[in-house]
């Protein structure tokens, strides 16, 4: 799953070249008005060729089979490109079809009896039991028990996880398989509407919604069409007052050259295949809308823990009290840790071995008791042969070195406050109720962020780290992380609030969670990216799930959101410009034979009349070809201001679009009267 | 191409750059109600007015009622000026005695003096009585084009304001923009081209003794006012002597300035801005064309005022300006270039170029760059005649209509044109960036770009689709016709195009004064008008109601060069993939046909 499909898969290719045949049925050309133009042209010319055949009433019997067979090339060549980006879209989700169909699932109904039945025919609200080896039959929600899921089939990642009733990690997706123990599913969703099933529909077109810009791009296309239309149409009375009447086949293959074929036949590949770079991105988005809208984002709200840090405070550095020898305190800190299997305490065993040499493998003697960490005394430590050392918050190790009978000395305080100004966690080290010195534990952010965040700035797009860290605490890792803006001591409430506040100025924002109290906030988001190991309310609120659970990849979903746009935007322009070319090939050759003078806007030197006009039309055909990857792939994002970014895209599409064309007609001009075509 | 001819331009469009700030600055000031230095002479009259009618002028409209008010009005306005036209030999003032022109033709006036196009199928000297151009046609001249600025005015408030549904009252802005810009501005002109030698008065037409009398040739004529023809068949010619002129008079001074001002374009006399009393000197020559692009300049800086953004209104400014200067330096070229079929031995350098219908007292440069402006801006007063340019000094004023007419524009017209074109821009180049289009916070969306797109469509839709009925009609389209070919195909669509766009500049060469081109034209001009202010009022209502999206560096940008250049290019792209077909059937194919020595 993880890895993308190649373009050119032949069994794709295979499919999609039945596929637009099938495409070809006018009730789904509709859809888009500009091929719908160029099939009904085609068909027409289709019928006008075959009179003129038995009739004899045709002008050149070759040129009007050419000109006749290039359109329908041109129809089929945007159904392609649809039918390419169904394809691959299809196959990504395949396999996450099969391994749903194939199972069975056990209800357990309301007076406890067992029944077995097929999982499609499942219903929201039933219960299933699930055993070990058995595959989870549809997505829901953990209401018993505890299981390790392997859910790799979705996610590609081979490491098990835990499921359990209750709390936030009790949601489950269909076609996942437990490995271990036993679960009670309570299942969520009616069949045909598991996210799978409603991702499937995103892709394969049944169901898929065009999504508010590609509406308005639409009503543009169409315009202009019509545009071209009445062009085309008012041509042949102003040719026949000037005495150069032109031949149906002749004015068809001029419209079919300037209406927006390139963009029309792509665009339902163009927004396919963003969804479709959702899925290899193990992003299941529940619409087309949300897609675009990530690509509008203004704010983005980032969990610190997870995405910016690593999510572990690690000890970076022991500062002993005056008349404590470091090295005594980096002993005692690692003897208190020794047993601690939390990453911070493991981080205190390696900053001990790495700064001050202390062996982390010796062996403490049989009476060393371990004292783990609880929730009253919040100290953790170990007892040696009557030796106590503990370590913990400052609050509780001073109640601690109070109950010796000792004080903790004023300078104990001033280093505390100090590195929690810094933005890290002070622990303290006792040893017999006297303070030793404090080990400095640092929240570590992630690398690559900062340059991220750059990026994202870059981009025009707002950071705001989400954390339950004090605001001191929040300050300087922001600072470190370069984000523009944090939020300490969230609850879910402030979060919520901070969302509104950040819409009502208009701005679109995006935010991941997973748990239930980041329901409202996710559905309120413009782009709610849901962990899929989040509870089974977050998946529902929000409006994408990362398979991955990887909170950072918000950042990736914003960047396939803006490509969608782009591509789009480069392909419209493109095919814009490439009209000016069609005009001085096919123009020219419409009324040269009437006029010669008119031949000067002949730049191009095209051959003959006939295969400057056959030249226009099978240019115009294959530019939706040559355009395929482009559209599938999208065009490449590289995250800068919006002005480099549009004068980079206007001088490829824009100026590429006005004189690419200019070169391809004159090849294929060159091409086919060398062969004969024309 | 003259040095001198080149700095006339130049001169010209610096003085014009250099007013656009102030008219700006002062538009601002009379459109959002503050107080002004006019107050104090022309609040009392506002507020009479306000008094007289019972407008309540606190009361903001939303769009359709604002349409509906200045629909009303335009419908009110075109009936009375229908109605002044058919009365007028039973009205004061008409000395020459004329009586009223014919239903098609007077439908044909006042619909286009309503519409701010002032198409003329008549000559003013030989039709209409004094009551009829001062009550008629230069109240008109006032009124329509403060209705396109009040137009305007809507347009910029709708992208300036946000989540609201009121843009204004039509009345308020209506009265604000005749009395406290277009009146003293026109009092300030009128008295400019008294002192430079325009008439104004109401004396019956004077007659001159020529000092240089000469005999032509005419048809001889019966008793009973029938061509005598001889035994062949042929008609008889005979001697007249000419030694008297007809030197037509009345208040022209007063209807020139908002003829130029209003970018009316309707000339009092027939030969326009090209008659000497209507244009006596290239001073006057001058700040007539000064008058034309003023309003329009100043909306462009009035723009960035309103919407936060002067960068964005001298971005606008400067993709008008590219216009202009391309067209201007293309005409200028074309005409200075002369007439290749003139014999080598005929120097046409003495006269500067293709000297046919133009005025020695204005030059080449100089008409050149009115009728460059004089289309670019809706006009459509001349000083010289656009029939008698060269091929492709004719195609330029024609395709300055065909862009849409935003070239500057007509007076508010210009300002909501380019905005409908800025949309499309915004739209189609605006993914680019990476996010859905947006224009100054404001989201593009599937009805803007539906009604923008309407508003596109029916330019062709006039343009070509009456011109194609005419080509091709020989009993009531081609009889009009002086000449054929694709010179006679210019002349068509030339009409079609100057009344569509609203400009009122002739091609000549046409008879346009019968019925079928009356009446053609004439819904050409209304529909040209007033069914692409729907569309425009439309994405105004729409655009204020949204909500604004704070622009960050990730927003497309509307204040750079880049702008213009791709705001011109969206421009010229739409205007000449719709019109290149049929202009290359006629002034294209004529500029190749008389390089080849081929006239008409």
């Amino acid at each position: 799953m993880k890895n993308a499909i190649s373009i050119w898969d032949s069994n794709i290719i295979k499919q999609a070249l039945a596929g637009s045949l099938r495409k070809l049925d006018p009730r789904k050309m509709i859809k888009n008005p500009v091929m719908f133009i160029v099939e009904i042209g085609a068909l027409f010319l289709t019928v006008r060729m075959l009179i003129g055949l038995f009739t004899g009433m045709s002008g050149s019997f070759a040129f009007e089979l050419q000109i006749t067979l290039w359109l329908w090339f041109t129809v089929l060549f945007a159904n392609f490109a649809e039918a390419m980006a169904e394809g691959r879209g299809k196959a990504q989700a395949d396999t996450l079809r099969r391994s749903k169909t194939e199972t069975t699932a056990t209800i357990i109904d309301a007076d406890g009896s067992q029944r077995t039945v097929a999982a499609p025919d499942l219903r929201k609200g039933d219960v299933v039991y699930v055993a070990a080896g058995e595959f989870i039959p549809g997505d829901g929600e953990v209401i018993e028990g505890v299981a390790s899921v392997d859910e790799s089939a979705i996610t590609g990642e081979s490491a098990p996880v835990i499921r359990e009733s209750g709390g936030d990690r009790s949601a489950v997706t269909g076609g996942t398989r437990v490995l271990s123990d036993w679960i009670k599913v309570r299942i969520s969703s009616n069949p045909g509407e598991t996210f799978i099933d409603r991702m499937i529909a995103l892709v394969e077109g049944a169901s898929r919604q065009k999504t508010p810009n590609e509406i308005a791009l639409h009503i543009l296309l169409a315009g202009l069409t019509i545009v071209f239309l009445l062009a085309v149409v008012t041509l042949q009375p102003f040719a026949i007052y000037s005495e150069a009447p032109q031949t149906i086949f002749v004015l068809i293959a001029l419209l079919v050259c300037l209406i927006p074929t390139t963009i029309g036949g792509l665009l339902s590949a163009i927004g396919i295949a963003g969804m479709d770079r959702l899925i290899q991105h193990n992003v299941l988005a529940m619409s087309g809308r949300a897609v675009e809208a990530a690509g509008d984002v203004n704010t983005l709200l980032l969990d610190k823990t997870g995405t910016i840090t690593l999510g572990n405070r690690q000890a970076s550095e022991f500062i002993p009290l005056k008349g404590v020898d470091a090295a005594t305190l980096a002993d005692a800190a690692q003897l208190s840790s020794l047993s601690d299997e939390t990453p911070e305490g493991r981080s205190i065993v390696t900053l001990a071995k790495e700064k001050y040499g202390v062996s982390e493998t010796r062996t403490l003697s049989d009476k060393a008791e371990f004292i783990a960490f609880t929730a009253q005394t919040r100290m953790s430590g170990v007892d040696l042969d009557g030796r106590e050392i503990r370590k913990g918050a400052v609050d509780a190790i001073e109640k601690y070195v109070a109950a010796g009978g000792k004080q903790s000395p004023a300078e104990l305080r001033e280093v505390v406050e100090r590195i929690a100004k810094a933005g890290g966690t002070p622990l303290v080290v006792a040893d017999d109720h006297k303070p030793l010195g404090v080990i400095y534990l640092k929240d570590i952010v992630k690398s690559g962020m900062r340059e991220r965040f750059t990026q994202l700035r870059q981009m025009g797009i707002k950071t705001v780290m989400i954390t339950g860290d004090n605001p001191l605490t929040a300050a300087s890792i922001a600072n470190e992380a370069g984000v523009d803006d944090f939020l300490a001591e969230a609850t879910p409430e402030d979060k919520m609030a901070l969302i509104k506040r950040e819409q009502a100025d208009g701005k679109l924002v995006a935010m991941t969670g997973d748990g239930t109290n980041d329901a409202p906030a996710l559905a309120q988001a413009d782009v709610g990216v849901a962990m899929n190991t989040g509870t089974q309310a977050a998946k529902e609120a929000g409006n994408m799930v990362d398979l991955d659970s990887d909170p950072t990849k918000l950042i990736e979903v914003v960047e396939i959101g803006k490509q969608l746009l782009m591509t789009r935007g480069a392909l419209t322009t493109f095919s814009i410009a490439n009209d000016v070319a069609k005009y001085f090939a096919i123009i020219p050759a419409m009324f040269a034979a009437t006029f010669p003078v008119l031949d000067a806007l002949n730049i191009m030197g095209l051959k003959t009349p006939q295969s400057a006009i056959l030249s226009a039309v099978i240019f115009n055909a294959l530019v939706i070809i040559a355009l395929i990857p482009l559209a599938l792939k999208g065009v490449k994002y590289r995250p800068m201001a919006a002005s480099s970014l549009l004068q980079r895209n206007l001088l490829i599409y824009g100026l590429g679009g006005l004189i690419v064309p200019f070169v391809g007609i004159k090849i294929i001009d060159v091409i086919i009267t060398a062969i004969g075509l024309a | 191409m003259t040095f001198i001819g080149i700095l006339q331009i130049l001169a010209y469009l610096t003085i014009l750059t250099l007013l656009a700030k102030p008219v700006g600055i002062y538009l601002v000031k009379v459109y959002n109600g503050e107080k002004t230095f006019l107050d104090i002479l022309v609040r009392p009259f506002e507020r009479l007015i306000y008094a007289i009618t019972r407008v309540d002028t606190e009361k903001e409209m939303n769009w359709k009622q604002y349409g509906f008010a200045m629909l009303l009005f335009s419908v009110a306005s075109s009936v009375a000026l229908y109605a002044i036209q058919r009365l007028q030999f039973y009205l004061p003032s008409n000395p020459q005695g004329f009586a009223a022109p014919s239903e098609h033709l007077s439908f044909n006036t006042a619909v286009s003096f309503v519409t701010n196009t002032n198409w003329q199928s008549y000559a003013g000297e030989t039709t209409m009585s004094y009551f009829t151009q001062m009550a008629g046609l230069s109240v008109q001249n006032f009124l329509s084009a403060a209705v396109g600025m009040a137009l305007a005015v809507v347009f910029i408030r709708g992208i300036s304001r946000f989540e609201t549904t009121n843009l204004g009252n039509f009345w308020k802005d209506l009265v604000r923009g005749t009395l406290y810009v277009l009146l003293p501005l026109s009092f300030l002109a009128a008295i400019f081209f008294v002192s430079q030698g325009v008439v104004q008065n109401f004396k019956p037409y004077d007659s001159a003794k020529l000092t240089d009398a000469r005999t032509i040739q005419v048809d001889k004529k019966d008793a009973d006012g029938a061509v005598v023809k001889d035994e062949k068949g042929e008609t008889v010619q005979e001697d007249k002597l000419i030694d008297s002129q007809t030197i037509a008079q009345g208040p022209v001074a007063s209807q020139l300035a908002i003829k130029m001002l209003g970018t009316n374009g309707g000339g009092f006399f027939n030969a326009n801005s090209a008659h000497p009393l209507e244009n006596p000197t290239p001073l006057s020559n001058f700040v007539q064309m000064l008058l034309i692009l003023l309003i329009p300049a100043g909306f462009t800086y009035m723009l960035g005022r309103m919407v936060k953004s002067q960068g964005h209104g001298w971005a606008v400014y400067s993709a008008m300006m590219i216009l202009l200067v391309a067209g201007t330096a293309t005409l200028y070229w074309a005409e200075a270039k002369g007439n290749p079929i003139f014999p080598a031995n005929v120097d046409q350098t003495l006269v500067g170029g293709n000297f046919e219908g133009k005025e020695t007292r204005f030059g080449m440069a100089a008409s050149a760059l009115f009728a460059t402006v004089t289309t670019a801006a809706s006009c459509g007063a001349v000083n010289s005649m656009h029939d008698s340019f060269t091929p492709i000094g004719g195609l330029v004023p024609m395709i300055n209509i065909q862009l849409g007419e935003v070239i500057f524009g007509g007076v508010g017209a210009g300002m909501y044109g380019i905005l409908v074109m800025i949309i499309l821009t915004v739209f189609i180049a605006g993914l680019m960036v990476g996010r859905t289009p947006e224009y100054l916070g404001k989201k593009i969306e599937a009805f803007d770009v539906q009604m923008a797109m309407l508003y596109v469509l029916i330019f062709p839709l006039l343009i070509l689709g009456f011109a194609a009925v005419t080509s091709i009609s020989p009993d009531f389209g081609l009889t009009s016709l002086n000449n054929p070919g694709a010179h006679g195909l210019s002349e068509i669509l030339y009409g079609y195009t100057s009344a569509t766009g609203n400009n009122g500049s002739a091609f000549a060469g046409l008879n346009a004064n019968t019925l079928w081109y009356n009446t053609t034209l004439g819904i050409a001009m209304l529909v040209g008008r007033f069914l692409m202010i729907v569309p425009v009022l439309a994405i105004a209502g729409n655009l204020a109601s949204k909500k604004q999206v704070p622009a960050t560096i990730g927003t497309f940008p509307v204040n750079t060069v880049l702008f213009s250049i791709l705001l011109v290019s969206i421009v010229i792209i739409l205007g000449a993939l719709t019109f290149f077909p049929v202009l290359s059937l006629s002034p294209i194919l004529e500029h190749f046909q008389m390089i080849n020595g081929q006239t008409f």
